[in-house]
């Protein structure tokens, strides 16, 4: 098959590129080594939709970040995912720091960040008491928010797909080569044709584009902890709570989720495009940070922790555009604030197509949306008797911590989560203070059902992420099988 | 066991009891023995009886039915139980909400979402297990770290083995258990990894677990690393020193593809937290009064819902009089007032009930907080009995009788585990 554009990448940017791409008269395929969409670093981060106001005079970074905030609005209206501008609050110690603010403050209305404004120590004590009390100021953002970015992810793919989208998962672009009339891309899959490749592969991205001789961004890797707290302190703080900047980092900040749980993090320090180990040491550093903040969060609330890690280019902006490679375009370097841009880079990227020669012919067949999944716990008691009426699946927990129904479990089946991560990351079961205890055994037996296949065939996130083994009699079969 | 789910759901019932685990179904027998004649049961699974299905080790019932019983064994002789006494049992079904005014709100697939009102309600949810993420273990997240709970139930419920290769953290009893299971099964098991210096499970299970299949037990030792991106590939653990924190220059690799993690279990009380009841901050379960009744009226617990039992004999014992009380409640029959506060004092953890009354016998249970040999129980100075040995991994029971306290006078009732030479010659 010879699509009009191939997309390697599916995180949160590739997925936006993919679902824009479906509103004009193209084939477009997405490609993805792993087995579901967004499990990379789009998955692992803070989950912030920046205020705009944050990076530096100049860069790419700043020409995308507002207009991607706004646009994030537009993505909510159609998609199902959780969203919500709860705001932002840059917080001073010291009058360096205030200083800091009035510069961000100046910088953000310069950029046209609506609704920045600065509070004295009394206005934020009474917004939110439970930061520190050595806090002399803040600037606050009203325009920032959360996300819950793998749902953003998943939405994006999904809705791409109802509209034509090719996504091949656990397909590992191999080789590729340009040819008279476009692109020859080699998978552990079988090969691909495109006129045009859109290089949106995270912290692959360098070895994609030395692929096919385009220029690299130099990338090295910023491995991110964050850690999760208990629904406990759902409340204790409100809004994204950043501490001024080092000049490596945006520091340690107390995140409310979209789902109001707390989460404190990032690190930021060098280490391999595969290191998502988190350690004692990152764990310090982020509960003591968190703790300069908010000196009530304790290590004790953690009831859960990941690492990410951010792509960073040499020049630490995103390498966004044409190589010299013609048809081979870059979406490469996208650390902070990748994620808030990542609509207003989708944007670009189309622009940046149709300049090298992209036909784009508007369907009117379009459809924006899809339909939102069922989140159960989020009813109200009437509506919760409805649902269940309606399909006594509702009416059976498949997960009690976050109050997950059997129903929802197999909604996210039918909408093509086929690993436990995949499940869990669409219906949140198995993301409670049990981590999965009472609901892993639950959703193993409903992803082999659904599937057909055995439960010792499902695994946590693809590969050898195998969860359970025959027994006795099936042992020799199995030993052939995860060799 | 035949289909117990009546045809409509009734309105009301005399005692709901939340949980149809060991806790559970006493609770519910207890309760029909308290006065009350309508009572329902409600359960998550398919099939009341809680843990003890999965539990199909023997070990049961040695105190309370004088024999040695599977856990499935001594389930069944309660369903009996229940069975007898015309309880409704709900299954698949579960409690959403429980409000002050005793307004119980289930979801079933049966009966969709539904309220009952009850004139009292038993909370006998059971416990969680803790987590990898409870204690941060540094390192990946791949496949294959498990609580040990869950790989029982994939090994004796679903059919399946966790691993080929399979290292313990922690020495708490299903941990134990797992580890006779996992070489019965033909798994290796490389070791039981323990924080503290001594085993957290039983005595019993030490010994009749590891001992007899030559599992070494690493006190002192912890897990500090985790390997592997997709599936477990080895796991690094470390000495402790008196401090508990790790030598790493003494650390070791322990090639494994399955780490278990067995290190303690938590009440599990959402509803009580909900409801607002007074919650004892070491044991994190309800304050309980001597029929087990919480903080708010006609609202009891009983079980690892109130705190961690080893024996499941126990859990039966208290959760009947949790019923009994429940059932007394319900049928208007109130009890004389606690006039005891059981506190906590020397190597004394936690003490369940918190209050007791000098009218009636009691049974106290106690966790200690180290291990003594030979040593005594004192109340107060106003009575004190000998002890052969505490640990703290064995719960301690403790019959107190109103003659015991003849010649208490005070509220407040200081409960100490002491050495025996401390307390004098008795």
């Amino acid at each position: 098959m010879r699509f009009d554009v191939a997309i390697v990448g599916a995180g949160v940017v590739g997925c936006a590129i993919a679902r824009e791409l479906t509103r004009y008269r193209l084939t477009v395929a997405l490609c993805e080594r792993e087995v579901e969409v967004g499990l990379g670093t789009s998955k692992a981060n803070s989950g912030i939709i920046h205020g705009g106001h944050r990076a530096p005079d100049g860069t790419l970074k700043a020409a995308t970040e507002w207009r991607g905030n706004q646009l994030w609005s537009d993505m909510a209206r159609d998609l199902p995912f959780g969203f919500a501008r709860i705001g932002d609050l840059t917080v001073a110690f010291d009058d360096d720091d205030v200083a800091y603010l009035q510069r961000l403050l100046e910088q953000g209305l310069r950029r046209g960040v609506t609704g920045l404004e600065m509070w004295d120590a009394e206005r934020l004590r009474r917004e939110e008491p439970n930061l520190s009390e050595d806090i002399v100021a803040a600037l606050h953002a009203p325009s920032s928010g959360v996300v819950n970015p793998y749902e953003a992810c998943f939405a994006l793919a999904e809705s791409a797909v109802r509209n034509g989208l090719e996504l091949r998962t656990e397909t590992t672009v191999t080789g590729i080569e340009r040819g008279a009339d476009g692109f020859a891309i080699t998978t552990d899959r079988g090969t691909l044709h495109a006129r045009f490749v859109v290089n949106a592969a995270g912290v692959f991205g360098d070895e994609l584009a030395r692929m096919v001789g385009a220029e690299e961004a130099g990338l090295r890797f910023r491995k991110g902890e964050e850690y999760l707290l208990d629904k406990r302190l759902v409340g204790f703080v409100t809004r994204v709570t950043f501490p001024c900047p080092s000049p490596t980092s945006k520091g340690i900040l107390v995140t409310p989720t979209y789902d109001g749980t707390l989460m404190v993090g990032p690190t930021a320090t060098w280490s391999e495009a595969d290191d998502l180990t988190t350690t004692a040491a990152g764990a310090e550093e982020v509960f003591d940070g968190a703790r300069r903040l908010a000196p009530g969060i304790s290590e004790r609330d953690c009831i859960a922790e990941f690492a990410g890690v951010r792509a960073v280019a040499a020049d630490e902006d995103f390498a966004i555009g044409h190589t010299r490679v013609p048809g081979f375009l870059n979406v490469i370097g996208i650390q902070s604030p990748g994620l808030t841009a990542a609509p207003a880079i989708a944007l670009d990227v189309i622009d940046l197509l149709a300049e090298a020669g992209l036909a784009l012919e508007v369907r009117d067949d379009f459809v924006p949306t899809i339909d939102a999944p069922l989140r159960f716990a989020e009813l109200d008691p009437d509506e919760q008797a409805r649902a269940v009426r309606g399909d006594p699946r509702f009416g059976r927990i498949a997960c009690r911590c976050e109050l997950v129904t059997e129903g929802e479990v197999l909604d996210a089946i039918a909408r093509g989560a086929r690993t436990m991560d995949g499940v869990k990351f669409r219906t949140r079961a198995g993301m409670g203070r049990c981590q999965g205890g009472f609901c892993a055994w639950r959703c193993l037996r409903l992803l082999a059902s659904s599937q057909d296949v055995d439960v010792s065939a499902i695994t946590k996130r693809g590969g050898r992420s195998w969860i359970a083994l025959p027994r006795r009699d099936d042992h020799a079969a199995t030993e052939v099988e995860h060799a | 066991m035949p289909d117990l789910h009546p045809w409509e759901l009734p309105r009301r019932y005399d005692v709901v009891v939340v949980g149809g685990g060991p806790a559970g179904m006493a609770a519910a027998v207890g309760a029909c023995e308290g006065g009350a004649e309508r009572v329902l049961m409600v359960d998550r699974e398919h099939e009341a009886g809680g843990i003890l299905q999965q539990c199909i080790h023997h070990g049961f019932g040695l105190h309370h039915f004088k024999e040695e019983l599977t856990g499935p064994g001594y389930a069944q002789r309660y369903l009996e139980q229940v069975l007898e006494h015309d309880i409704d049992v709900l299954t698949d079904a579960y409690v959403l909400d429980v409000d002050a005014s005793r307004s119980v709100s289930v979801l079933s697939g049966r009966y969709g979402r539904t309220s009952v009102d009850a004139g009292a309600v038993v909370l006998a949810m059971g416990a969680r297990e803790r987590t990898r993420e409870a204690i941060r273990i540094p390192g990946t997240r791949p496949s294959g770290v498990m609580t040990a709970g869950f790989a029982q139930k994939l090994v004796n419920v679903a059919g399946y083995l966790p691993g080929k290769r399979v290292a313990i953290l922690g020495s708490g009893d299903i941990g134990l258990i797992m580890a006779r299971r996992l070489v019965l099964e033909g798994v290796e098991v490389v070791g039981v990894f323990e924080l503290m210096p001594h085993a957290n499970g039983l005595t019993r299970n030490v010994v009749q677990c590891l001992h007899d299949f030559d599992i070494p037990l690493h006190l002192s030792t912890t897990v500090v690393r985790i390997h592997g991106s997709e599936r477990v590939e080895k796991v690094t653990v470390a000495p402790v020193d008196e401090a508990l924190r790790p030598r790493m220059h003494e650390a070791w690799d322990v090639d494994c593809d399955t780490l278990l993690v067995s290190i303690g279990l938590i009440p599990d009380n959402e509803l009580a937290r909900t409801l607002g009841v007074r919650l004892d901050p070491v044991t994190t379960g309800p304050v309980v009064s001597s029929t087990m009744e919480t903080s708010r009226d006609g609202i009891f617990a009983c079980g690892n819902t109130v705190h961690i039992h080893d024996l499941v004999d126990w859990v039966s014992q208290e959760s009947r009089l949790a019923g009994e009380g429940a059932g007394a409640y319900a049928s208007g029959r109130r009890q004389a007032h606690d006039n005891v506060r059981l506190v906590p004092g020397t190597n004394v953890r936690s003490c369940v009930p918190h209050t007791i009354t000098t009218e009636r016998e009691h049974t106290v249970y106690l966790r200690v907080t180290q291990s003594l040999a030979p040593c005594t129980l004192r109340l107060g100075d106003v009575y004190e009995r000998p002890l052969r040995y505490v640990v703290p991994g064995e719960m301690v029971t403790v019959k107190v009788r109103p003659r015991f306290l003849e010649s208490f006078h005070g509220g407040a009732l200081r409960v100490d585990v002491v050495p025996r030479e401390e307390a004098g010659r008795e």
